[in-house]
């Protein structure tokens, strides 16, 4: 036994010996993909939100199409929105048509949450049930929404709905409730998981690439630089809110 | 004669008004399932106009309470024997409006059954949320200041009460004109006219409420109110009506003079249908110049002309807070200036509203419930204005 034992020792510790580098070997190759792949989905479901990032999107007026209604058909997809346009009706993005009241010129854009720095609704929201995430997604939680609607008042974009029926068919991803307030969350729920916005994603899809979706604090993001190089504005920024939604060619 | 058969059915007249309001009561508690069974789909609220009928009810109700403690302070600030006699029945009047009011804000809410979490959830830069702690303080205050005035022993408590009472009710109001003044965005509010306008809507308001309560008291116990007593109070409300008209037509002004405004103003004033000719017939004729004719206009102080006056004043406040609340937001955001613009979601476009039976009963319910405080505690307390004889003169 004793020998078999003496015998085996050297062995064991060859194996061990294997055993760590190549763990050691598999971390080397491993650890670049991961951090690749870390950097490609911004954070772990388990790390806290970071105010590193402010995510917002660029839409390129002249490119977005007058007929074209994608953007608004994939939130309403993406969300379970029923697609009705009642006066009761939920819309989280619209296509608003614009005619330049002097000039006569005529264009068309998507309008929705805006996604503010200083967003009104967050001000006056008697519950915090509005509020903005470190990484400038401005959500409703609807647990605590009591459905006051001021926020709805507040809210210069006209961004909000009030849901005034019951709900059925909602999507797991995204909840919603009669009785409270909802807007656009930025598909949240997709960023969180390293995606992009269903609009965007539909623009692109149709060709037009209307809408450029990134991280507003990185100054190497796509976004960051088309905003450095053209002209873009924020809607009625004479509010001084800082919308994380910016216009070119308005 | 009269009076001992009035006082053989009294009791009976009494139940009988009691079963009214709690009739309308329930009925606005029918409304309340039916709107949280269904949604506010069963009114005639939607995603451009979110605060309909109820919050004219509500808002109503609100500022008159307050406006009615103003006829306590008068007496117990002012030392004005009249009034004093009167802090009394202003604080039940008060108390019972507020709740009426509260109720109807509460209960139009889309979540009323998670009320709770406006207590649990504070956020201190929401004017709602300090306004949730000032209605809170005004019911402890409004109580204290109660049971300073009818208790003996605590008859000396009962100015720094109402002195505290005095300056809750100012901020109070102030806070109620701030839910509009601070929407920036909306052309009919963000104005910071609208606090004090809201505070001398209230002196007004509440001094017709308390005018008609105190009438139907009197008429009720058969007595006659001093003639003297009831001239100084009547003027006080063609002083107050005036007032809020000059403020209202300040607001307007100043609205019209900055081009972006004028067109709200128009819609408001001229073009906009209903909106205009409720302003103009409901709120400035019938609400302001006929009672100020009723009041100015010489003839012989009696109940009946104060009476009509002030139920004409309080027909007035629902067409102006109609205007203000349905009418501001009615007329579209102005998101792109300079642009004309439509959209499935009414962009550019004057909203649609017209109030359904369930949120008009909603808001009846409240007014009800109002009610059905004042004419119980009035009966409970012995809150009736005890003049001493010639008090009036006296004091003029």
């Amino acid at each position: 036994m004793n020998e078999v034992n003496l015998d085996t020792k050297p062995n064991l510790d060859r194996r061990d010996f294997l055993t760590k580098s190549s763990i050691g070997l598999a971390g080397l190759a491993i650890a670049p993909g991961m951090m690749l792949f870390d950097l490609a989905h911004g954070r772990a479901q388990d790390e806290a939100v970071s105010n590193k990032v402010r995510w917002g999107m660029l839409i390129d007026n002249t490119k977005c199409e007058s007929g074209c209604n994608d953007c608004v058909t994939a939130c309403n997809t993406e969300n379970g929105l029923s697609g009705g346009t009642k006066p009761t009706d939920s819309q989280w993005i619209r296509k608003v048509q614009l005619k330049d009241t002097l000039t006569g010129h005529v264009s068309s854009l998507p309008m929705m949450c805006q996604h503010c720095e200083h967003p009104p609704c967050v001000d006056v929201c008697p519950t915090q049930a509005s509020f903005k995430r470190a990484d400038g997604i401005v959500l409703v939680d609807k647990h605590i929404c009591i459905g006051c609607r001021y926020c709805v008042m507040a809210c210069p974009y006209q961004a909000r709905s009030f849901v005034h029926e019951v709900l059925t068919d909602q999507k797991t991803e995204v909840p919603r409730g009669k009785g409270t307030v909802e807007s656009c969350t930025l598909c949240v729920h997709r960023i969180d998981k390293g995606g992009t916005t269903a609009c965007a994603e539909a623009c692109s899809k149709a060709g037009h690439e209307a809408i450029l979706f990134g991280d507003l604090n990185d100054p190497e993001s796509a976004i960051s630089k088309r905003i450095r190089s053209v002209a873009s504005i924020q809607v009625r920024a004479d509010l001084g809110l800082n919308t994380g939604v910016r216009y070119e060619g308005i | 004669m009269q009076s001992k058969t009035f006082s053989r059915y009294e009791s009976r007249y009494f139940y009988a008004l009691v079963a009214l309001g709690a009739l309308f009561v329930f009925l606005g508690y029918l409304a309340m399932h039916t709107m949280e069974e269904h949604g506010h789909i069963v009114t005639g609220m939607n995603n451009q106009i979110v605060w309909g009928i109820p919050h004219v009810f509500a808002i109503f109700m609100i500022v008159a309470a307050s406006g009615v403690l103003n006829i306590g302070s008068i007496g117990t600030i002012f030392g004005q024997k009249p009034y004093k006699a009167r802090s009394p029945l202003a604080g039940l009047v008060a108390i019972a409006l507020l709740v009426g009011g509260l109720a109807v804000l509460m209960l139009d809410l889309g979540r009323p059954d998670r009320i709770i979490i406006a207590a649990t959830h504070f956020n201190p830069t929401s004017v709602f949320a300090w306004n949730i702690f000032l209605y809170s303080g005004f019911f402890t205050l409004a109580a204290l200041y109660l049971w300073t005035m009818l208790e003996k022993r605590m008859n000396v408590w009962s100015k720094p009460v109402g002195l505290a009472m005095f300056a809750w009710r100012v901020i109070l109001t102030s806070g109620t004109g701030m839910i509009f003044a601070f929407l920036v965005v909306r052309q009919a509010y963000g104005s910071a006219l609208l606090p004090p306008m809201f505070i001398v809507l209230s002196f007004a308001w509440g001094m017709a409420v308390f005018l008609v309560v105190q009438a139907a008291m009197y008429a009720w116990n058969n007595k006659t109110l001093d003639p003297a007593i009831l001239s100084r109070m009547k003027n006080l409300l063609g002083l107050f009506v005036v007032s809020s008209l000059y403020l209202v037509a300040i607001y307007h002004m100043t609205n019209l003079y900055f081009a972006k405004q004028t067109g709200f103003e128009y819609f408001i004033l001229r073009d906009g249908g209903t909106y205009p000719m409720v302003f103009w017939a409901g709120y400035v004729l019938l609400g302001s110049l006929l009672p100020l004719a009723l009041i100015y206009l010489p003839s012989r102080v009696n109940s009946k002309v104060v009476v009509s006056a002030s139920l004409l004043v309080i027909i007035g406040s629902f067409a102006l807070l109609y205007v203000f609340i349905l009418g501001g937001q009615a007329y579209p955001l102005s998101i792109f200036p300079g642009y004309e613009v439509s959209s499935s979601f009414r962009d550019g476009e004057i909203a649609k509203y017209a109030p359904s039976l369930p949120e008009i009963m909603l808001g009846v319910g409240g007014l009800a419930i109002a009610f059905l405080i004042t004419i119980i505690s009035t009966r409970v307390i012995n809150s009736i204005p005890h003049d001493a004889a010639a008090v009036a003169k006296n004091d003029d």
